[in-house]
């Protein structure tokens, strides 16, 4: 990025200009999220940098709201994450299987309207949240099923296929056919040219997708406002965070933000490794 | 001419690849076809019936499915007679024994305000009537209401098995009693300024989003690897984080006494009284939006900024154009695609927009997913809530076409 020394003073003056607002743009993407994690530590009852948080005093800081969160009898915390996890578990399962499924039909060139139905699968990605919410609400209701385990999983795996499905197809978009002829003509049948050469090849697209149901059902708001239907064993993270945000901002919602954002911090880190494997896999596969 | 070619068992080679093309088509469809039934069964046709809502009122034709009959030869220019009274009677009666009058009184009192009071008044002194005498009078005589015409007329087109009247309400119009439609007094007009304020927040949004996606985008497809992978992770990690994290935070940085007016106070901008109003107010929503849906523009055009070659500039300046020229020229035009794909990506998700407007929002900042929820939790309004959803999706699906059209599904990318 350094300049040549020819440049003139007025694209120098630009240059520079924009490097500030670059910088000035990712620090309003990332600030936000790093304000909530010192306040978490805050000692007094108060969302608010106190002054001795200010002056560094270690007085100022405390672990009593990480305590609230884990001991707390008034927040039922332990439930919902218990809840966020096993809805999110078998939903990333569902989820994964049927799009990675549809995903191997839907890559093949004799997939016949692969347009239409490729925007069927994709749609709950796209049709607003409230309206998912709201008629898959009404289905479930009619089978019995809302306010239910199974029904909550239902609905996320509902909400997590598009994610597979799209992340699966680019895998596969990228895939060399030549490799699994190569294979058959060897005289490899066809289950065990699938199992040994297109599932590991395309393992880190299944991966990402399977990241992507997951944090779609574990950060799922909207539909389970509805399908829960004010349920406290069905409780998740996200909903007991919006009943508390509904009311007032508390300390331990900030240490269960500060928790979530580790979460997503490790999410990061493992899509990162993924894509790295992935572009070596490629590269390997390529020559 | 054309000798025709076997296979070594004998077959036309031509009907063997037909065969083969066959096979292959139906194993494709068949590895697709759990997902999509799954699909459509437990999504696509819910959603349709729920949307069939916003015109069924089968149940009400049903409760009163005579009265419905006999009114439909009155043409509502005078008081009913007593074959309608009359029928009205005994329906309403069954209806009380059966405990449904307060269903029809809440469906009525969509008609005509006032009907839910009339109907329980009227049902709790049913028993007086006398069965000989003229039904009108009587029920005149329990409540004054069945004198005024209007509320028999509200009766009549309250028992059709369908109606539409929902969706004027959508616009803020409605159906007078003598078939007009006009707009609904303006101190009661509301949709209509929330579809519009929907639709240039979401395009607010989307443009905000864009101006400062573009610069950091660009930097992050012109950096060495090194630094572009550090800088992207404060693309990807707000991404990653859960909404209602990213929402809590900017309920803290925006409150009156949040960190932000802590700032502006302790720097003398503003006066300790003097506090901004940065929450519960279209600021707040139009902030954090903006913040939260940013990473979805930036990703596509990062992906098509970085395959653009350095190389085009270059021969552009060398040939003595300006780097704004060249810029506008040749380097803007190679990421229509980017800008088309993260633009409609944002519109579509800020247009349904429900769970940051209603909680940094406030009264003032809330969007039409809001009034929708509202109706459908609260006023329990649900033919009013189905015929909004219908539609928004109807709005979001051209976007979607749209989308599809410009950037194709199959190109879509994430993370």
């Amino acid at each position: 990025m350094a300049l040549p020394k020819y440049t003139e003073t007025r694209y120098r003056v630009w240059h520079y200009s924009y490097l500030v607002i670059c910088t000035a743009v990712f620090f309003f993407l990332i600030a936000p999220l790093f304000v909530i994690i010192p306040l978490s530590f805050n000692a007094e009852q108060y969302i608010h940098f106190s002054d001795g948080m200010l002056a560094l005093q270690p007085e100022a800081f405390s672990l009593r709201w990480y305590e609230d969160m884990v001991y707390g009898t008034k927040n039922p915390w332990g439930i919902a994450a218990r809840n966020s996890v096993y809805y999110a578990f078998f939903a990333t399962i569902g989820a994964t299987v049927l799009g990675t499924v549809a995903a191997l039909g839907l890559s093949s060139r004799y997939m016949p309207y692969k347009q239409l139905i490729m925007s069927i699968l994709i749609s709950p990605m796209i049709i607003p949240l409230i309206i998912s919410g709201s008629a898959i609400f009404f289905s479930l209701a009619k089978l019995g099923l809302a306010a239910s385990f199974p029904g909550i999983v239902i609905a996320h795996i509902i909400l997590g296929t598009p994610f597979v499905v799209i992340t699966v197809t680019a895998t596969l978009s990228g895939f060399d056919d030549s490799i699994t002829r190569a294979a058959s003509s060897l005289g490899s049948t066809p289950t065990n040219t699938f199992f040994k050469i297109t599932l590991p090849l395309i393992t880190p697209g299944i991966i990402s997708g399977a990241l992507f149901a997951f944090v779609t059902s574990f950060d799922e708001i909207v539909v389970i406002l509805f399908v829960a239907g004010g349920d406290r064993n069905l409780t998740t993270i996200p909903l007991q965070m919006w009943t508390g945000l509904r009311e007032q901002l508390s300390p331990t919602i900030m240490a269960v933000a500060t928790c979530l954002i580790v979460l997503s911090t490790l999410i990061l880190i493992v899509t990162e490794l993924l894509r790295r494997r992935s572009e070596r896999i490629r590269g390997i596969s390529a020559q | 001419m054309t000798s025709e070619i076997r296979t070594s068992d004998g077959e036309l080679l031509s009907v063997k690849l037909k065969k083969v093309e066959r096979r292959r088509r139906t194993t494709a469809f068949l590895l697709a076809a759990p997902l999509l039934f799954f699909i459509v069964f437990a999504y696509v046709i819910p959603i349709f019936q729920m949307l069939g809502r916003s015109i069924d009122n089968v149940q009400m034709n049903e409760f009163l499915s005579n009265t419905h009959d006999v009114m439909q030869e009155w043409d509502g220019t005078e008081m009913p007679g007593e074959e309608i009274t009359s029928t009205f009677f005994y329906e309403l009666q069954g209806l009380v024994e059966e405990k449904n009058h307060g269903k029809i009184a809440t469906r009525l009192n969509y008609e005509k305000g006032g009907f839910t009071s009339l109907i329980k008044k009227t049902a709790r002194k049913l028993n007086d009537f006398d069965e000989n005498g003229n039904f009108l009078d009587q029920f005149i005589e329990t409540h004054k209401k069945w004198g005024d015409i209007e509320y028999w007329l509200a009766l009549k087109r309250g028992t059709d098995a369908y109606h539409y009247r929902k969706y004027l309400t959508t616009f803020d119009y409605e159906e007078k009693f003598d078939g007009s439609i006009e707009r609904i007094p303006e101190k009661k007009r509301i949709n209509v300024t929330l579809w519009i304020r929907t639709i240039f927040v979401a395009a607010g949004v989307t443009f905000c989003c864009f101006l400062l996606a573009y610069p950091i985008s660009h930097l992050l497809s012109v950096l060495p690897t090194r630094y572009s992978n550090l800088l992207m992770i404060c693309v990807l990690l707000p991404f990653w984080t859960s909404l209602l994290v990213r929402t809590s935070s900017w309920m803290v940085l925006l409150q009156k006494q949040g960190v932000l007016n802590d700032i502006f106070v302790s720097l003398g901008i503003v006066a300790d009284e003097g506090r901004l109003e940065l929450m519960y107010n279209m600021t707040g929503t139009f902030i954090a939006m903006t913040q939260i849906l940013l990473p979805f523009m930036v990703l596509p055009l990062y992906s098509v900024m970085k395959t653009i070659p350095p190389s085009l500039m270059r021969a552009a300046t060398s040939m003595g154009a300006t780097p704004f020229l060249a810029f506008r020229k040749i380097y803007f035009p190679l990421t229509y695609a980017g800008i088309s794909a993260g633009s409609i990506l944002v519109f579509v998700l800020s247009i349904g927009y429900y769970i940051t407007p209603a909680l940094v929002g406030g009264a003032k900042g809330t969007l039409i997913s809001n009034r929708i929820a509202y109706h459908m939790q609260q006023s329990l309004d649900w033919s009013l809530a189905t015929a909004m959803a219908a539609v928004l999706l109807v709005a979001v699906l051209i976007v979607y076409w749209l989308y599809n059209k410009i950037v194709g599904i199959d190109n879509m990318r994430l993370g």
